[in-house]
């Protein structure tokens, strides 16, 4: 610790802080601009200079690191002096259009000027005009007022990854632009509005909406991963006109995903349901709640009277609340029912009945950027998980961490990779083995494994890259701390999506704890491990979210699902609703999805109800409603306790989502229930199919970034940023030509007995023997997610 | 005496050729030093001990620099030469290339050894095409003759060296900003600290040093410390090349000692042209501020002169002389015009006053002064004064600070009648 | 694209930094690319950025901060006078009015035959040879008068 003085306080500090640093934690305000605690220094705008005992110059403060007696004056006539003088340089070329300026109100550079700025300009000369630029659908630009504090290039370098946007030309011709005329894709870009600290970098879509201090702001949480990211959404006339985060270190820092920032925009869909509609054949009609609900409970009574409990089937979307999952579970287990999933998008349930606790990422989030070796099964991790996949690469960035990776698409991660092993879903399992094996082979991990897998290890012979990439995992030949190995091995919602998860899941613990490291689970959806937890799961015995498709039932009850973009199987789900005599939709949105419903019930977006989320690495986090219901929509909680209500089961007269939350976790605290459920382990080993081949062509059905849940897909900016990215079949060079195709060429991808026409397109970041085809709207046709499918020139 | 240093090959037919070279005994102290394994100490201590300071215009002393550089280090240090020189009145270095090009090399090979060095880049000027050619040229030579390269002399010393051509940005001068350079980046200066020394090329420690601090190292090597500081005077160590244009007879570069006096040196650049009469000399570059003709007549080429009788500096001997017709508010509008042009940017009172200084002068120049604008010109001029990242800003405001001090009246004037009293 | 000439000449280039600094030859890619096309079109950068392995931006941030890239088509010669100071004393500023006489441009301009684009240029590190010009960012030509620049253009085919 150094001893040293700010301002005439005696204060210790940590060595190697910076001035400002140190003032920050004090509390003393230094004013600054291209100066952010997330970011390199680059000391360039000049604004935090102050004066330093025996210096005669002025020091900028974030550049200067503090050394033991010195002594620091930040309002001397000096430091002042220097301030002011800085201030007016910003000023002379800066157009003096706060009235007009979107960041009026909200601007670094207005407010720092009203403590430091003269009242009127020494400056005569012409003023400094910038072209603008266009960087794309999220991000608006008004380049002449960009102070080029490069806050923004250094973000995109730095924190997104890639180099998109740079300062060009030089001196007073010095500008920020992408190149010529690309736009900035990152998956993080509107990052940018936030730091630029003046109007220069605005939202696009929130443009001359509102002015700041016609905005009431208000805290809630993202919807759109299993991250929990903490926002700030602004409302005006009831309407959600902007989301920006909330600080949170241990979450999203002050970051989030365009995702997070953007997906308000689907909460003032048009297609917004906002009264109950009822099918009379093939018509919809609007009526009211009480015969919306009326029908509703009187045709699921039916059915249960008719067949039994085992009639109906409750679909929740992971996105659902834990309120909403709760609820519907319980009402389906009061009429008899245990029919209950919320894993839409799996296909291989064999784990269930053998997990211990719940599944979850494992550690805390900032845990990862401290890792120094991880593995990840599974995953397009700047898709799935945009802000963990940043954190991911500050370990490698920072720490120089190696990652391994091993999937089904070679996406680049923008952070160097390791190891990486790019092989069909199938050979996947193969390559776990081998991975298996070599880590068991290391002389220091001598550790035992299970006979189970010890006896199918015989045969498998180790690739040079399996073995590589578990001495790098194992910190072989490093200095690793072995007591405390930072090591991680993840699956990603590519795993979990895969045929065979159940040997991914058990191959992946067997090889984290043979190195001892984290084992963990990122998953899909904002809640997946919330609904997990509230066990919003089939009960023992009863069926999973597939095989209440494959094995129809009479009435489905559907929770915040869209069938065919939200399951695992478009064409199975479509089939099982077209033949159910009743399908009874908890929706927030028209959705030509749910053709097949009988009665749409309008529930609330999240934001427009309180409820309970639980991120991937098991922090409850509840939140009010951000907005008053739209129309006639009510919070889902509230419909499935009146429909409770209708069904005649008892045990529904919650007041508030508290009570419902306040049972989910009996009565306990829900850290105190969450740490003893979490686990990731499994009472025993599942069978493990080694020497996995399959000849036949494999889909790696993908979940696009801005395809993930009913609100992005209804957010036109993000929409339009997916746009870019048109729905293709890609496939490797060798493939393509294997198939004799040319790329672009129409094709027909068909898998069971739908088909699509899209265009080929060559990827050679696909695996071998893998055609990459999303899931959306247009695939909709599609089967499985993964699985085989074929594709043949389209005639 | 003159061009007894790194001028030595000047008067020699093919100056630049290796043949020449060591037909002076080039390479021999290299060779001397790496083959008797010359402790580095020894090494410093002598260019200590012979005054040398950096030629590049900042005058830091060459042996202290060189003790920065960490000495038991394991991983790479980079060794760097700036040939950079863009100051306007600079023209020395490219003649130290074009005649003596082993010189440098030598110099760099020695302080590469002394410095723990394996690898060297000369950053050339980008204007200065043919002088590039010739140090590839004579780089492959040295190559060729095994005093550049693996193991050298068959001792464990290996020493490469490159070639990095600029393209037009004087502040690649700046040390830092010509790092970044050459790691493929725009010239934007570094914050400093960290220094090269520690924090240099690739983010490695390296050294800099100007092409005549390098080239002046086989001298001192060969003759001793002590033998290159007598060619000097007392803090000034050594010969110097001035660099002589503007408003002379014979304009050129001109190495001869330290403390020679200021007419002595303007009598070898043929005196004032046109037998005109001397106003004003720059003494040290057009960042060094400039200096009235009385005042300069009493000066003798050296650091502490300049300093203390000038009121300006030594820079780097650029010495850019101006006769009585010279109409010192254009003259500055260019000086300033040049800084506004090669401000790199990053930092806001550079980026945003060069261009601001510039205007107002311009306007003075186009008759179009303000009565307040000499005292806004200082006021600017002092508020960019060290608060910069890299010294450019100060470079700019020096010139504008020390023309309105020695010549306002010429300033006056413009303001009050529109147009020059020269004229009048 | 880039020609098997261009990129050997830059493979050279590369050999003078260590492997895993391949940004560092940007410069004298750029360069070399300039000397064979004349001038840098964005496909040009963005070809230099890819065969170097770098973001496109990062090379452009380059090829805008040097001079003596050009961004423009400029003519079969390009004529850079140095104005400043020393040249200035030495009156620059008449060269620069004999050459736009002569070939009908202002600085900064094109003749429209395509032959010559005129310059004005900062400090070459030549002062002693005041006036002086600059061809093609390579060929010095100093101690200038009205009379040599005649007989210089009357040699520039
Ligand atoms: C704006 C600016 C331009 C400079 N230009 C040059 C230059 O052209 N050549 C040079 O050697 N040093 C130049 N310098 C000084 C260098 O930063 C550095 O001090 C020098 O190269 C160190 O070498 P020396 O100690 O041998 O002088 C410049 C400095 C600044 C601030
Ligand atoms: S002073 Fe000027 S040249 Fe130096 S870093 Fe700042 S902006 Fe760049
Ligand atoms: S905040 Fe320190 S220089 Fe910008």
């Amino acid at each position: 610790m150094l001893q040293i003085e700010i301002d005439g306080k005696a204060v210790e500090v940590e060595h190697g802080s910076t001035i400002i640093e140190a003032a920050d934690k004090l509390g003393i305000p230094i004013p600054r601009f291209c100066y952010h605690k997330k970011l390199s220094v680059a000391a360039n705008c000049r604004m935090c200079l102050v004066q330093v005992e025996k210096f005669a110059k002025p020091l900028p403060a974030c550049a200067t690191p503090v050394s033991d007696g010195m002594k620091i004056f930040t309002r001397s006539e000096a430091a002042v002096d220097a301030q002011k003088s800085v201030m007016e340089f910003l000023l002379i070329n800066h157009p003096l259009d706060c009235p007009i300026c979107d960041q009026g109100g909200e601007c670094e550079l207005q407010d720092i000027a009203v403590g430091y700025g003269a009242s009127k300009t020494r400056y005569t000369e012409e003023k400094r005009v910038v072209l603008n630029k266009n960087i794309g659908p999220l991000v608006a630009t008004d380049m002449t007022r960009c102070i080029q504090c490069t806050r923004c290039v250094r973000f995109l370098k730095e924190v997104g990854g890639m180099m998109e946007l740079g300062l060009i030309n030089r001196g007073e011709h010095a500008e920020i632009t992408a190149y010529v005329d690309k736009s900035v894709d990152s998956e993080l870009s509107g990052n940018i509005i936030d730091l630029c600290p003046v109007g220069a970098l605005t939202s696009k879509p929130f443009r001359y909406t509102a002015r700041p201090w016609e905005l009431a702001r208000r805290p809630t949480i993202s919807a759109h991963d299993a991250l929990g990211s903490q926002l700030e959404m602004h409302v005006k006339n009831n309407r959600v006109l902007r989301t920006i985060p909330r600080e949170k270190e241990s979450i999203n820092e002050c970051w989030i995903s365009d995702r997070d920032r953007f997906a308000y925009e689907g909460l003032n869909s048009d297609e917004r349901l906002t009264v109950p509609m009822i099918r009379r054949g093939d018509q919809w009609v609007e009526t009211d709640w009480q015969s919306a609900l009326e029908f509703a409970s009187s045709r699921i009574k039916d059915a249960v009277a008719r067949e039994g409990g085992n009639a109906l089937g409750v679909l929740v979307s992971p996105n659902s609340t834990m309120e909403e999952g709760f609820l519907a579970k319980k009402i389906a287990r009061e009429l008899g029912c245990g029919n209950v999933d919320h894993r839409l998008r799996r296909s291989d349930f064999r784990l269930d009945g053998h997990f211990q606790g719940t599944p979850w990422m494992g550690c805390n989030i900032p845990d990862v950027q401290d890792m120094d070796r991880v593995l990840i099964i599974g995953s397009n991790l700047r898709n799935e998980h945009p802000l963990l996949t940043h954190r991911l690469r500050q370990a490698v960035r920072l720490n120089a961490a190696e990652i391994s990776v091993v999937n089904a698409l070679e996406d680049d991660p923008l952070m160097r990779v390791a190891f990486k092993n790019t092989c069909s879903p199938d050979d996947t399992i193969n390559f776990l083995l081998q991975l298996l094996k070599a880590m068991s082979g290391l002389q220091r991990l001598s550790l035992c494994l299970p006979p189970t897998l010890n006896g199918l290890l015989e045969d498998v012979v180790v690739s040079n890259n399996a073995q590589a990439m578990a001495e790098s995992l194992a910190g072989h030949g490093k200095d690793y701390d072995l007591v405390n190995p930072r090591s991680a091995v993840f699956l990603g919602n590519m795993a979990q999506q895969h045929p065979r998860y159940s040997e991914m899941y058990s191959l992946a613990e067997a090889i984290s704890a043979l190195c001892g490291a984290t084992f963990g689970v990122l998953s899909e959806a904002a809640n997946r491990v919330g609904l997990d937890l509230a066990r919003v799961l089939p009960s023992s015995g009863a069926l999973n979210a597939r095989t209440m498709l494959e094995q129809p039932r009479s009435a489905y009850l559907l929770v915040n699902v869209e069938p065919e973009v939200d399951c695992h199987n478009a064409q199975l789900v479509n089939q099982a609703l077209a033949a159910a005599g009743c399908v009874v939709a908890m929706t927030a949105y028209k959705s030509s999805a749910l053709r097949e419903a009988d009665v749409l019930l309008p529930v609330t977006p999240y934001t427009e109800s309180s409820g309970t989320f639980m991120s991937m690495e098991g922090r409850v986090q509840s939140f009010t409603a951000v907005a008053k219901p739209l129309g006639e929509a009510r919070p889902g909680w509230k419909v499935l306790r009146v429909l409770g209500n209708l069904l005649g089961l008892s045990g529904f007269e919650y007041d508030s989502s508290e009570q419902v939350k306040n049972e989910i976790f009996g009565g306990e605290k829900p850290s105190r229930v969450v740490w003893n459920r979490l686990n990731n382990n499994l009472r025993e080993l599942t069978e493990v199919n080694a020497k996995v081949r399959t000849e036949s062509l494999q889909r790696v059905g993908e979940v696009p970034l801005y395809e993930s849940d009913a609100i992005v897909r209804r957010a036109p900016s993000l929409q339009k940023m997916a746009a870019k990215k048109p729905v293709v079949a890609a496939m490797n060079a060798k493939l393509l030509a294997q198939l004799g195709l040319q790329d672009g060429e129409l094709v027909k991808v068909s898998q069971g007995n739908g088909s699509v026409r899209l265009a080929a397109k060559c990827d050679d970041r696909v695996a071998d023997y893998c055609v990459r085809v999303p899931i959306c709207a247009q695939t909709a046709a599609l089967g499985d997610l993964y699985g085989e499918i074929q594709v043949e020139r389209a005639a | 005496m003159a061009n007894e240093v790194c001028f030595r090959t000047l008067d020699l037919p093919n100056p630049a050729s290796l043949e020449t070279y060591r037909s002076i005994g080039g390479y021999e102290t290299l060779k001397r030093i790496v083959t008797e394994k010359v402790p580095a100490t020894e090494i410093i201590n002598q260019v200590k001990i012979s005054g040398l300071r950096g030629r590049g215009g900042a005058g830091f002393p060459t042996g202290l620099k060189w003790s920065f550089m960490p000495r038991y280090y394991d991983g790479e240090k980079y060794l760097v030469c700036n040939s950079d020189e863009g100051e306007p009145g600079t023209f020395k270095d490219r003649d130290i290339i074009r005649y003596n090009p082993h010189q440098v090399i030598e110099g760099m090979a020695i302080a590469a050894y002394t410095m723990g060095v394996r690898t060297g880049y000369n950053y050339i000027h980008g204007e200065i095409w043919a002088e590039y050619q010739i140090f590839e040229r004579a780089l492959e030579e040295a190559r060729a003759a095994g005093f550049l390269g693996e193991n050298l002399f068959g001792t464990n010393f290996s020493f490469n060296l490159f070639a990095h051509h600029g393209y037009g940005a004087y502040i690649c001068g700046e040390e830092t900003a010509l790092i970044e350079s050459i790691e493929g980046k725009k010239g934007q200066p570094r914050f400093k600290p960290p220094f090269p020394a520690s924090y240099g090329v690739f983010g490695k420690p390296t050294n800099v040093n100007n092409t005549e601090s390098y080239a002046s190292i086989p001298y001192i090597m060969q003759h001793g410390g002590q033998a290159f500081q007598d060619l000097g005077v007392p803090n000034s160590g050594g010969t110097k090349i001035f660099s002589v244009s503007g408003h002379v007879e014979k304009p050129g570069n001109f190495e001869i000692g330290m403390g020679t006096p200021f007419p002595d040196l303007l009598a070898l650049a043929g005196g004032v042209w046109k037998g005109r009469k001397l106003k004003a000399v720059i003494p040290g570059g057009s960042s060094t501020a400039v200096v009235p003709a009385d005042m300069m007549m009493q000066c003798t080429m050296d650091y502490d002169s300049i300093s203390k009788v000038g009121k300006s500096s030594l820079g780097a001997g650029s010495v850019i002389v101006m006769d009585e017709s010279t109409d010192m508010v254009k003259a500055l509008s260019r000086l300033s015009y040049f800084y506004y042009e090669e401000s790199c940017g990053q930092c806001t009172p550079c980026r945003e006053g060069t261009g601001w200084l510039w205007r107002v002068v311009r306007r003075i120049a186009e008759g179009k002064g303000r009565p307040e604008d000499l005292e806004l010109l200082t006021d600017v001029s002092n508020n960019i004064s060290g608060r910069t990242i890299c010294a450019l800003g100060d470079a700019a405001a020096t010139p504008v600070i020390s023309f309105i001090k020695h010549f306002r009246p010429e300033f006056e004037y413009y303001i009050e009648h529109g147009r020059s009293m020269l004229a009048a | 694209m880039l020609s098997q000439d261009s990129t050997a000449q830059i493979d050279k280039e590369l050999a003078k930094y260590p492997a895993d600094q391949r940004r560092a030859a940007v410069m004298s890619a750029l360069r070399i690319v300039q000397a064979e096309q004349g001038w840098l079109s964005k496909e040009a950068i963005a070809d230099v950025a890819n065969y170097l392995g770098i973001p496109e931006i990062a090379a452009l941030e380059v090829a805008t901060f040097y001079n003596m890239y050009e961004l423009e088509p400029v003519g079969k010669y390009k004529l850079t006078v140095c104005t400043n100071i020393s040249c200035l004393l030495r009156d620059s500023q008449e060269i620069v009015e004999h050459l736009e006489s002569c070939l009908g441009v202002h600085c900064g301009e094109t003749t429209a035959d395509g032959k010559f684009t005129l310059r004005e240029g900062e400090c070459m590190g030549a002062c002693g040879g005041a006036p002086l010009l600059h061809i093609n960012n390579t060929d010095m030509h100093e101690f200038l008068t009205p009379e040599k620049i005649d007989a210089l253009l009357a040699g520039l085919k």
